[in-house]
């Protein structure tokens, strides 16, 4: 069943709902970019999942002996 | 079951009402003061970040914006430079205005806080507040004094652009404040001497129909006399120098020159040549605040090559 146009309130609001649709994915857009420069910015990968969660011992990074 | 209802006035909103709601001329001036603050700051920030910053800023800018129409509609409705924005035109309802610059203020400051640090979003979110809610609601129809107080709202963002970078306040940015909030006064009451205003018809006081244009043009040099030590101190900063402090006395001279022919006149001779002076005094204030941020934005590529500052 192909969707079909049903109400002439979708061609009015056309240019609306393309500009809404643009906004959420500058928006999907940022927080992506964000995420990658955040990330980046640890430096080591591994601090990433150690940030809010409970470290694997596999990941756990050792602090050098004093 | 009802259908959702369609108010049928004739004209669907698009994009282009909407956007108009954030003040995009404002915004430009945001953006400018908020990027200087930013860039030269001694931290530098990751471009992607200072991207994201920057347009935090400049949406919660558009957003209090929004919510000052909301607010002033009625009387926007009254006066001919306002009565083409969109709600007294009927292109937008006052809800949506209301909606989009909450939702729009909220999506800002958590983004700017996300991104980058607490203080910066939370000067950005005062800054909404005091727009929105101190000058909106409470200045702007009570005193004449309105521009005064309500300027530091237009003085936040290259303080907002330090944080970002810094995540701390210092006298650097109190000082880039301090430039815009004591410019405004004397920027905007050149202007209220030459435009004829229609202020006095919406209930809002302004200074020249409140204390009469001599009054303002004492005023005007008044503030512009204190702008100076403010604009001259912050050359001496660690982000002044050789080149700012030039364009600073530059300037100063030639704003305070306008200021003292402005105090000099009359209605008789602004009359005479159409008040050829406090237009000419009005540019030189745009000047002013433009070559200001600017030498900061010199100062600092220069010392990219370690030939900025003292």
């Amino acid at each position: 069943m192909s969707i079909k146009v049903e109400h002439e309130v979708h061609g009015r609001r056309k240019n609306r709902n393309y500009g809404v649709l643009l906004l959420l994915l500058g928006f999907i857009g940022i927080v992506f970019g964000l995420t990658v420069v955040k990330v980046l910015q640890l430096g080591d990968a591994r601090k990433f999942e150690t940030f809010d969660h409970v470290a694997r011992p596999q990941i756990v990074i050792e602090e050098p002996a004093e | 079951m009802s259908d959702i209802s369609v108010q049928d006035s004739g004209y669907e909103a698009n994009m282009g009402d909407y956007f108009a709601l954030l003040k995009p001329r404002v915004m430009s001036l945001v953006v400018f003061t908020a990027l200087v603050g930013l860039l030269v700051a001694p931290v530098p920030v990751h471009p992607f970040i200072g991207f994201v910053s920057i347009l935090c800023i400049a949406v919660g800018a558009g957003a209090s914006g929004a919510l000052n129409m909301w607010w002033d509609a009625d009387i926007d409705q009254l006066m001919k430079r306002t009565a083409t924005r969109p709600i007294p035109s009927g292109r937008v309802e006052p809800g949506e205005a209301l909606g989009i610059g909450l939702a729009l203020s909220g999506f800002a400051v958590v983004l700017l806080w996300l991104a980058t640090n607490w203080l910066a979003a939370f000067l950005l979110a005062f800054t909404i507040f005091f727009y929105a809610v101190v000058y909106s609601m409470f200045l702007k129809r009570a005193t004449p004094q309105n521009i005064v107080i309500g300027g530091a709202a237009g003085a936040f963002p290259p303080m907002i652009g330090w944080a970002v970078a810094t995540g701390s306040v210092s006298i650097e940015s109190i000082l880039m404040f301090g430039l815009i909030f004591m410019w405004t006064p004397p920027h905007f009451w050149a202007l209220a001497l030459f435009v004829k205003s229609d202020y006095g018809d919406a209930g809002v006081p302004m200074l020249t129909e409140t204390h009469g244009r001599d009054a303002t043009r004492r005023h005007v040099l008044i503030y512009t006399l204190l702008l100076v030590p403010v604009a001259l101190g912050l050359g001496v900063t660690s982000i002044g120098g050789p080149v700012y402090m030039a364009v600073a006395v530059v300037m100063n001279l030639w704003f305070l020159k306008g200021a003292i022919d402005i105090y000099r006149r009359d209605d008789a001779a602004c009359e005479a040549d159409k008040h050829k002076v406090e237009i000419n005094v009005f540019k030189v204030s745009l000047y002013y605040l433009f070559a200001h941020f600017c030498a900061l934005l010199l100062e600092a590529a220069l010392g990219q090559y370690g030939l900025g500052g003292w």
